[in-house]
């Protein structure tokens, strides 16, 4: 079962729907998901999308080292230079670091990302590592899916899935960025 | 901030310190494309640039040409001897040509100064001044300063002297423009003859002598002396320009600190520079090559596309 | 290379400008440098003593402008006969103009010079090299080599600079080596085919006259390019009224502009050429009586800041010719002094001091040159001489090898007694 189906109702104002305390152990119980999915951690690459997914996968790499005793090698994607709507997003959006640390030729590289919503970053984000090589395999992990797929693309392990109407949305916020440890909803109109 | 460098990149004169430091702010992370297998990223893709070449280049061409296929551009070349402008067609109709070819950026490099503002205000394409006479090349005076500040870390407060030809130089020119607006000192060495008169009116210290200048700066800008200055009459010969001005093992021994070693090229080695210096351990002239393609990169994907801002598109990230 | 000995200059009057000294006193020379001077100094064992009484004992005059004729015309003078007639002339040093043959426009003809200056053993010799190669006007010659090897300034003196593009190139590229730039100032179409003052002499005798304009022209074009270029630009042999007023127009703005005078400018006018005599012919002309005015009241006032000879030696067969067929130049090493204290000092225009100042100290500041000076502890460069001293010109006396001159048979006052390079007796006048 990928996650908790939790049924909400329609918040007016921002709601913690993880307290950092949560968002720890749901992090932990995906660590175990993934290593348990990729049949061990030996051919196993942790990617993180820039920005939280970055330090969502450092998590994990931190939880599978403890639990199974090997480093993981971990790798930052920048997926601006592959999104598909670069002509109509508007201000030019800031280019982050992408670093593939080691050959993915033949590894299961598993994507790691804070929020699953349309899938085209997902999208983007295949694109990209098919520039650095053929994995075996390629997972998806996310903290957040709050549906809305406009295409095809689904995460092999799930931290929480939340029903999130269009105009809502759903922040992750990491203490390393953010100060703070906590995943947050909100309606859009009331606050952003 | 929908074009946060406006339609086109003509100099760093009229640049902002905030749209300088976002070029490269945008070149740093680029750079790792070009060490990947597969160089290329699909975001200018189904894009047509034109590199508009009319006065010779090869290495900026290139650059050019990297920068664009990278991105997944489509590019096409235009030398002067191929094109129509030697029959005569004016810089005018070659734009409206373009404009009517659905271009959308064009680079271009022409021996006139003032020539990329002329084609920017009469085609809707991007354009990106890749020389125009002596006026400005702003990618090269970007990825001059993109190695400096990745070699010192920071441009503020840093002593760079541009040594040689300023008088006839756009390198020097774009330059000094950047680095003043980025915090840095900036000083010129060379001999009046081939500086401006007005020079002290760009905000820069004169150096009448190399040594000087070797002294007091933490990096050098060596500039290219060309053959023409002589038979132009600046200078009297390359040996003596060589002997008074060159940047050789010797001088360098006796500066003060270590100082960093730039050359825009192509070099004439034994004139402006000895090889000892321009392959030692100072010289970050690689780098700067490396440097550049990253800049033209940074530069093509902040003015490609001109949509207004979609707000709630741009914020959040759409996932 | 002889031993420096220990000379006493004893009883004169010592008279330097650059340190305000001026009173009768004792010049005591050791190690070929200054070791004392004033009041009474007593003569160390050994020491050569040179009675001075009646006489002025100043820094050695400085030429900045002559024309050694070497390498060329070794028949017309050669550099050691210049260095010795310039020592006779109570001159301790020269500055040798490079329009020679072949020209001093590179490293290697400067050298030449400097050697041949040195085995002298007469006046110091400066090289000045030249502005243009060959001096054709056209392409710099390397300053930067020359003065390396011992260049002093840059001149193409012979020729104007005509193309204003290269004198602002050459202002800007000196620069770098801090040298002055030295034009000869004459309009080139303006002074064609001329061959004296263009005025009522010249209308008169049926000579082809150049006008003052055509120096004027040139010099107000040299004084606004070293206002554009920040460059020190030295104006040769001034000769008008008009160039004089055009100076102090420029030095009053801060533009760094400095000018000669020669002796000839400064005592005779185009009267001189009446009789058509060539040893009167010379470039830029005699002029008229309200131009020498005007260039001595110049010379008085530090518009003009040094008096230098443009000697220019001839040989005999050459000079004598057809007026306007004839070269231009006169020598004036062993005479300068003379004409100077007679037409200046002696008619109270100038006053001894100020003199001294306009041949030594003014010239060793303007070029940067060691001398001008009787400070204790610098070389002993030294001229001795007697201004009321009455001798006759006899050209066949002199120590250069020219003999054209226009003073031949004149009384002047003012004559060397002994001229010191280096603390060594270089001249010393016989009885």
């Amino acid at each position: 079962m990928p996650g908790t189906h939790i049924p909400q109702r329609m918040p007016i104002a921002p709601t913690t729907v993880l307290n950092a305390r949560a968002l720890e152990r749901t992090v932990a119980r995906m660590a175990d998901q993934i290593v348990e999915q990729s049949d061990g951690s030996e051919n196993l690459v942790l990617v993180g999308i820039q920005r939280r997914g970055v330090q969502l996968a450092d998590r994990i790499a931190q939880v599978i080292t403890q639990r199974e005793g090997a480093a993981v090698p971990r790798g930052a994607l920048d997926i601006t230079l592959y999104r598909d709507d670069l002509q109509t997003v508007g201000p030019r959006p800031i280019v982050g670091k992408t670093v593939i640390p080691c050959a993915i030729d033949g590894k299961t590289v598993c994507i790691v990302d804070d929020v699953l919503y349309t899938g085209r970053t997902i999208r983007a984000a295949l694109d990209e590592l098919a520039d650095f090589g053929r994995p075996a395999r390629i997972m998806l992990a996310v903290l957040v899916d709050r549906g809305g797929r406009e295409l095809p693309i689904h995460a092999d392990v799930v931290g929480r899935t939340i029903d999130v109407p269009i105009r809502g949305r759903v922040d992750v916020l990491v203490s390393e960025l953010d100060g703070r440890d906590e995943v947050t909803m909100v309606i859009a109109g009331e606050e952003s | 901030m929908s074009a946060p460098l406006g339609k086109d990149l003509l100099g760093l004169e009229h640049l902002s310190a905030e749209q300088i430091t976002l070029i490269l702010d945008t070149a740093e992370p680029l750079r790792e494309i070009s060490e990947r297998a597969i160089k290329k990223v699909p975001t200018l893709r189904g894009a047509t640039v034109v590199n508009l070449f009319f006065e010779a280049s090869t290495r900026t061409r290139i650059s050019f040409e990297f920068a664009e296929k990278r991105m997944s551009a489509d590019t096409v070349n235009v030398a002067t001897s191929a094109s129509s402008v030697t029959k005569g067609e004016t810089l005018v109709d070659t734009a409206k040509n373009l404009e009517a070819m659905k271009i959308d950026m064009v680079v271009i490099r022409h021996a006139s100064s003032g020539a990329a503002r002329f084609l920017a205000e009469r085609i809707e394409s991007n354009v990106i001044n890749a020389g125009d006479g002596t006026h400005e090349h702003p990618t090269q005076g970007l990825l001059d300063m993109l190695t400096l500040r990745r070699h010192f870390g920071t441009l503020t407060g840093k002593r760079v002297c541009i040594v040689g030809d300023v008088l006839h130089s756009r390198v020097a020119r774009s330059n000094i423009w950047g680095l003043t607006k980025l915090g840095a000192e900036v000083a010129v060495c060379g001999p009046r003859s081939l500086l401006p008169t007005a020079i002290s009116e760009f905000g820069v210290q004169v150096f009448d002598r190399v040594e000087q200048a070797i002294e007091w700066a933490d990096a050098l800008n060596v500039l290219r002396l060309q053959l023409e200055r002589m038979t132009a009459g600046y200078i009297p010969s390359l040996r003596e320009y060589n002997r008074v001005f060159g940047v050789t093992r010797e001088r360098l021994e006796r500066a003060p600190r270590d100082l960093v070693i730039m050359h825009p090229g192509p070099m004439n080695r034994g004139v402006e520079i000895d090889s000892e210096v321009a392959d030692g351990p100072h010289s970050v002239i690689l780098e700067q090559v490396t440097n550049g393609v990253a800049v033209r990169m940074a530069v093509l994907y902040l003015l490609a596309g001109n949509a207004p801002a979609l707000a709630e598109a741009a914020k959040g990230g759409d996932r | 290379m002889t031993e420096h000995r220990d000379v006493l200059l004893k009883g004169g009057r010592l008279l330097d400008p650059s340190s305000n000294r001026d009173g009768v006193g004792d010049l005591l020379i050791r190690d070929g440098k200054v070791e004392a001077l004033g009041g009474v100094i007593a003569a160390p064992d050994g020491a050569d003593i040179v009675d001075c009484a009646g006489q002025v004992v100043s820094p050695g005059f400085i030429d900045v402008h002559c024309h050694l004729r070497e390498p060329g015309r070794e028949d017309v003078e050669t550099i050691l006969t210049g260095a010795r007639a310039a020592a006779a002339g109570g001159f301790t040093a020269v500055c040798a103009m490079p329009n020679t043959d072949p020209v001093t426009d590179n490293q290697a003809a400067v050298g030449f010079v400097l050697k041949q200056g040195s085995a002298a053993q007469a006046a110091r010799v400066y090289p000045i090299g030249a502005i243009s190669i060959g001096q054709n006007g056209e392409r710099l010659a390397e300053f930067g080599e020359m003065v390396h090897a011992g260049a002093v300034a840059v001149s193409d003196d012979g020729r104007p600079v005509v193309s204003a593009q290269l004198m602002r190139t050459a202002l800007e590229y000196a620069r770098t080596f801090g040298i002055p730039v030295a034009d000869h100032c004459e309009e080139p179409t303006l002074a064609a085919g001329g061959a004296m003052h263009e005025g009522f002499v010249s209308a008169r005798l049926g000579l082809k006259g150049i006008p003052a304009e055509a120096e004027e022209i040139m010099a107000i074009r040299d004084i606004l390019l070293a206002r554009l270029t920040g460059g020190h630009v030295h104006l040769c042999h001034m000769s008008t009224k008009g160039s004089v007023e055009l100076i102090r127009w420029g030095k009053d703005r801060g533009i760094t502009v400095t000018a000669e005078a020669c002796p000839h400018h400064l005592s005779l006018t185009d009267a001189e050429v009446e009789g058509y005599d060539t040893n009167a012919k010379m470039n830029p002309p005699l002029r008229t009586a309200a131009d020498v005015e005007a260039v001595q009241q110049a010379v008085k006032d530090g518009t003009i800041d040094v008096i230098a000879t443009d000697h220019a030696p001839h040989h005999n067969d050459d000079k004598q010719r057809e007026f306007s067929e004839a070269p231009n130049g006169i020598v004036g090493l062993e005479t300068a002094l003379a004409v100077n204290v007679t037409w200046l000092v002696k008619s109270g225009i100038l006053s001894l001091g100020t003199l001294v100042e306009r041949m030594a100290c003014a010239p060793a500041r303007l070029f940067g040159l060691p001398g001008g000076t009787l400070r204790r502890g610098t070389a002993a460069d030294i001229t001795v001489f007697d201004p009321a001293q009455a001798w006759t010109v006899d050209p066949n006396g002199f120590r250069t090898k020219g003999r054209n001159t226009p003073y031949g048979g004149r009384i002047l006052h003012g004559r060397v007694g002994c001229t010191l390079v280096d603390g060594r007796i270089v001249y010393q006048k016989m009885g």
